[in-house]
């Protein structure tokens, strides 16, 4: 079971050897960005597994490469340097379509500022996470409103984004991170535009689907209240990781 | 999916889908317009010609004008002996007609006609000779009262007894006088169906046939016999011959004049002009349109002198209103419509790549979410592509408007193109030469110049609305919105998935 430890645990084992259990592995990742004539590394040699099923906080001064590292993570974007799998499959140099049908299957994002499609209406929204899978109309509608159900906005379906609270809107968010059943839900600051009873609420939704589901789930925040219902914590800073 | 999200964001975003659209539209509306109003003045200019060279002439044959020669420029030359007219209380009246080629204009031999229907792909041929008839009635003061025991002219009032002049229709030795003038064809009645009088119908009694050579036989335009208060009957005086009227008859095209006033047959008019075997221009017909240009080469080949015209060269001698709407509508119409055209292309590109560009969160997160590249860029494109069809849409009703407010206007139009290489569109430089009015007293009247003899066509333009302009305006729409739509594309694929959790707004 790599990886995943008590959270009293001192010092976590960092494994790079896949196993079955095992989400995630990065061996010396690295990822540098170029500022004018500078170059910023915003990872720098990271190791690091993330098992199955984990919950992972990941918390960090603004800079330290949280961002980046959920990039990584989700496929969005590729190292400098180094490996990162997810499951059996090596994604640092895999062809765009091929990581794009990957992002489409197993990954469910979360964003801070929500990113609904403002012209779609909830349902809509919801619908499009099964838009690249080919699932036919009827099915994908079918899905997406109990998709909508289990967050608590069934009657909300065809109301439009702007129509919806901040709490509102993250919850039509993780109804589309979760119609498609993935294995990882990343979320970069889920609850850093919600004030703290909307952030609790937010939590308990994603924590329950993650329990029903057993999926692993990376939150990065900056909120000691989030990051402390984690298994485990990591520390993010110039590009570092660390255990805590 | 696709539908759905397609008319979401259109509807969503009515201010980017107006502006883009609007845009479309007056460009499509203008260029239907033009081109509709092209081809209306197009249509006109085939009237005029067809008025004058008959339907179904491919190719004109004449003769460049050469510069008149010492002592015979100036037209017509009326010559009175001194004896000339009838005299009653001291006033001579004077009455002369002559039938004569048109002023400027150049006849040739008619063995031309023989060489051209030996040319290969020469389907028909007519031969025509041009003339104008100027009648000159006047009245002067007797000028044997003035004259002195001599007989010469007094040219100062210093010789002998200068009594004040007296006669002429003012009693004061004034004189008055008129000429007037028509333009007369001829034309052989044997010959083929094309040239002039195939775009004439007959109105009233006979047409000239092959009986008719050598008679004093004429035809005239309707329009002209009333105006001249000739009918079916009467006679005609042409260059001093008596000609009985057979027949009259009017242009096909409602709107033009026919080529001539009278028509009468080609060898009494070559008899009667002192152009004995001349003509002044051979219409041909070519075996089909293809040949055209090859009889064209092959006629300027054998007769090197002669000016050879397609039909589409003679358009552009078309003068007059038409002429001036003519190069109105091929150069400001097109540079206008091209320019409003491209504005519009470079408003509908800006406006979806800044789309675009306000859109790359919404495009990162969907690629985010596994969208695939050319399912955005699909997205984009279709958005641009339904954006100019609406202004295709729009832009065909602003356009079929206009048209319609064109038709209910229906600008007249003139034009005149001449036969036989000269230009009597300016009665000013036709024949007249009538300076003999100022030799003594005053020139007290001129009577109306007459008929000029070009054949003027006042047209009243209709535009009209075809299937080709209407494929056009759908094509430029779809242009329109495919151009805005691969360079909004472009940069929409360029968005990286990455940009969803770095994008702020
Ligand atoms: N697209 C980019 N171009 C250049 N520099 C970048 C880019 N993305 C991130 N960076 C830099 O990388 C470092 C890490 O950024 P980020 O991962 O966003 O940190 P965090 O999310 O922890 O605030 C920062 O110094 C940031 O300025
Ligand atoms: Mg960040």
């Amino acid at each position: 079971m790599t990886g995943i430890a008590s959270p009293a645990g001192g010092v976590h084992r960092i494994d790079t050897r896949p196993t079955e259990d095992t989400m995630y592995t990065l061996t010396k990742l690295t990822k540098t960005y170029r500022q004018g004539d500078r170059t910023v590394h915003a990872l720098k040699n990271v190791d690091l597994s993330i098992g199955a099923g984990e919950h992972v906080a990941i918390q960090g001064p603004t800079g330290g490469g949280k961002t980046t590292l959920l990039q990584m993570l989700g496929g969005l974007d590729r190292p400098t340097s180094g490996t990162i799998s997810i499951g059996e499959d090596e994604i640092s140099k895999m062809p765009d379509a091929k990581l794009a049908k990957i992002r489409a299957k197993e990954i469910g994002f979360v964003f801070q500022n929500f990113n609904l499609i403002p012209t779609l209406t909830a349902q809509e929204n919801v619908e499009t996470a099964l838009e690249p899978l080919g699932v036919p109309g009827a099915q994908r509608a079918e899905r997406a409103a109990a998709a909508l159900a289990a967050v608590g906005l069934a009657d909300r379906a065809a109301h439009l984004p702007s129509e919806l609270s901040g709490g509102q809107q993250q919850r039509v968010a993780i109804a589309r991170a979760l119609v498609k059943e993935p294995e990882v839900l990343l979320a970069d600051e889920p609850t850093g535009a919600l004030d703290e009873e909307t952030r609790d609420e937010i939590l308990e939704i994603l924590e329950g689907i993650r329990r029903e589901r057993g999926l692993t789930l990376v939150v990065v925040t900056h909120d000691s209240a989030v990051a402390r219902r984690a298994e485990r914590r990591l520390h993010l800073a110039a590009g570092t990781v660390t255990e805590r | 999916m696709f539908f759905t999200y397609l008319r979401r964001e259109l509807a969503g975003r009515r201010r980017q889908t107006a502006i883009i659209a609007i845009g479309m539209a007056l460009a499509i509306a203008l260029v239907i317009i033009v081109d509709s109003v092209a081809s209306g003045v197009k249509a006109a200019q085939a009237s005029v010609l067809e008025s004058v060279y008959g339907v179904g002439t491919d190719i004109t044959v004449a003769q460049s004008p050469t510069p008149p020669g010492e002592g015979e420029g100036g037209g017509p030359r009326f010559e009175f002996d001194a004896g000339a007219g009838t005299t009653a209380d001291g006033t001579t009246e004077l009455s002369q007609s002559r039938l004569s080629a048109g002023f400027g204009s150049s006849t040739f031999d008619e063995s031309a006609l023989e060489t051209v229907q030996g040319i290969d792909s020469v389907a028909a041929t007519a031969a025509t000779l041009s003339l104008t008839n100027t009648t000159f009635n006047g009245e002067m003061p007797d000028f044997a009262q003035m004259q002195g025991s001599d007989g010469g002219p007094v040219a100062e009032e210093g010789t002998g007894q200068a009594a004040p002049p007296q006669g002429g229709p003012d009693g004061a030795g004034g004189s008055a006088f008129d000429v007037d003038s028509f333009s007369v064809l001829g034309l052989d009645p044997a010959a083929d169906a094309v040239g002039p009088l195939s775009a004439v119908s007959l109105t009233d009694g006979r047409a000239l046939d092959e009986g008719d050579t050598g008679e004093h036989v004429a035809v005239l335009d309707a329009d002209y016999a009333t105006s001249a208060e000739l009918t079916i009957g009467d006679t005609l005086d042409l260059g001093g011959t008596e000609f009985e009227i057979v027949g009259t008859v009017t242009a096909n095209d409602a709107d033009s004049a026919s080529a001539s006033n009278v028509y009468i047959p080609l060898d009494v008019a070559q008899t009667l002009s002192g152009e004995a075997g001349m003509i002044s221009s051979i219409s041909v017909q070519a075996a089909s349109s293809t040949d055209i240009s090859q009889v064209q080469a092959d006629i300027e080949a054998a007769l090197p002198d002669a000016t050879v015209s397609t039909q589409e060269e003679l358009a552009s001698s078309v003068s007059g209103s038409l002429a001036t709407a003519s190069s109105l509508v091929a150069n400001l119409g097109l540079w206008l419509s091209l320019a409003v055209l491209v504005a519009a292309f470079l408003i509908a590109i800006l406006f979806t790549v800044s789309g675009v560009t306000r859109r790359t969160r919404e495009f990162g997160t969907l690629k985010a979410i596994g969208w695939s590249n050319r399912r955005v860029v699909g997205q984009v494109a279709g958005e641009s592509l339904v954006q100019g069809l609406i202004g295709g849409a729009a832009g065909v009703a602003i356009g079929l408007l206009g048209i319609a407010v064109i038709n209910l206007i229906a600008p007249t139009l003139s034009g005149s193109a001449s036969s036989g290489g000269f230009e009597m569109a300016d009665p000013g430089g036709g024949p007249g030469g009538a300076t003999g009015g100022e030799a003594t007293g005053g020139v007290r009247a001129f009577g109306p110049m007459g008929q000029t003899a070009a054949a003027t066509t006042e047209i009243a333009l209709n535009a009209p609305v075809t299937v080709s302009v209407i494929a056009i305006a759908v094509g430029i729409a779809v242009l329109g919105g495919l151009l805005a739509g691969a360079i909004g594309g472009w940069r929409a694929a360029r968005l990286r998935p990455a940009e969803a959790l770095r994008s702020v707004g």
